[in-house]
């Protein structure tokens, strides 16, 4: 585990970059995240964002690319074209989220 | 090898028309998407009905010849062989796995394609088995972009790994 520093503030990631301590995630971590990944957070990516963690609270799992269609109602094309090469991991990433799990 | 090199692009062959002859191309393609992999899916010989409007929704598991075959779950006691003939038993397998797909979000064979085809991959026909098969543009699925020959697969497939399943 190592830390990094974002805008000031010190959060927990693995070697992947993915954090580890989600109690360390806010919106402004989230948009350093963001543009470390080369993505500026519009009010659509938000909802993406916004629909992992409610989704994540339930569920205990960074939710795939079917129920971000099917529960969250977010079309597989959108998923692509805010969050380029690697939708899943990418959001999951700028949401403080582990490494996604899932296959599909 | 290619020296630990990230896979830019993967062109995958479905070949077979059975259920487990669909799925691993279908969740290869979606998966290399996901990863930021282009994807092409070639569809050749019966792999060819995951892309026909009428059959891409009746894909079932083969239960002839499928030594595999365990009852009740598919890691239960071994199925004699023969008793895969028996009328219905595709269907009943074919049901029983569908709703364990349906509870980790592997989607229906004509959903999958659509969310394929929106991640961006591409989806071709083998130009051989459409003419085997008398087939026309209005037989296929919307998402399916071009009928290829072998050779215009190899053309588009420049700089991919090939995997034929």
């Amino acid at each position: 585990m190592t830390q990094k520093q974002l805008n000031g503030v010190t959060i927990d990631v693995n070697d992947e970059g993915y954090m580890t301590n989600h109690a360390q995630w806010n919106r402004d971590v989230a948009a350093a995240l963001a543009k470390e990944e080369g993505v500026e957070l519009t009010e659509g990516h938000w909802k993406v964002l916004d629909f992992i963690d409610k989704d994540f609270a339930e569920k205990g799992v960074v939710p795939g690319m079917r129920r971000m269609n099917k529960v969250g109602g977010i079309p597989t094309k959108d998923l692509y074209s805010l969050f380029p090469d690697g939708p899943i991991k990418k959001a999951a990433k700028i949401a403080g989220y582990p490494k996604p799990v899932s296959c599909v | 090898m290619n020296n630990g090199q990230k896979i830019n692009k993967v062109s995958i062959i479905v070949s077979r028309g059975s259920l487990e002859g669909v799925y691993p191309g279908l969740i290869m393609a979606n998966g290399a998407r996901m990863e930021g992999i282009d994807a092409n899916l070639f569809f050749t010989f019966f792999g060819l009905h995951a892309i026909v409007k009428n059959k891409m929704n009746h894909i079932k598991i083969a239960t002839v010849g499928n030594p595999a075959l365990c009852v009740p779950t598919p890691m239960g006691a071994g199925m004699p062989t023969w008793m895969g003939a028996i009328p219905g038993m595709s269907w009943i397998a074919t049901a029983m796995m569908k709703k364990e797909m349906e509870k980790i979000d592997i989607p229906p064979v004509g959903e999958f394609i659509e969310m394929i085809h929106d991640a961006g991959a591409r989806i071709y026909a083998c130009k051989a088995t459409v003419d085997m098969f008398k087939l026309t543009p209005r037989d296929f699925c919307p998402q399916m972009d071009n009928v290829l020959t072998v050779g215009e697969f190899y053309e588009m497939s420049a700089g991919a790994q090939i995997i034929f399943t």
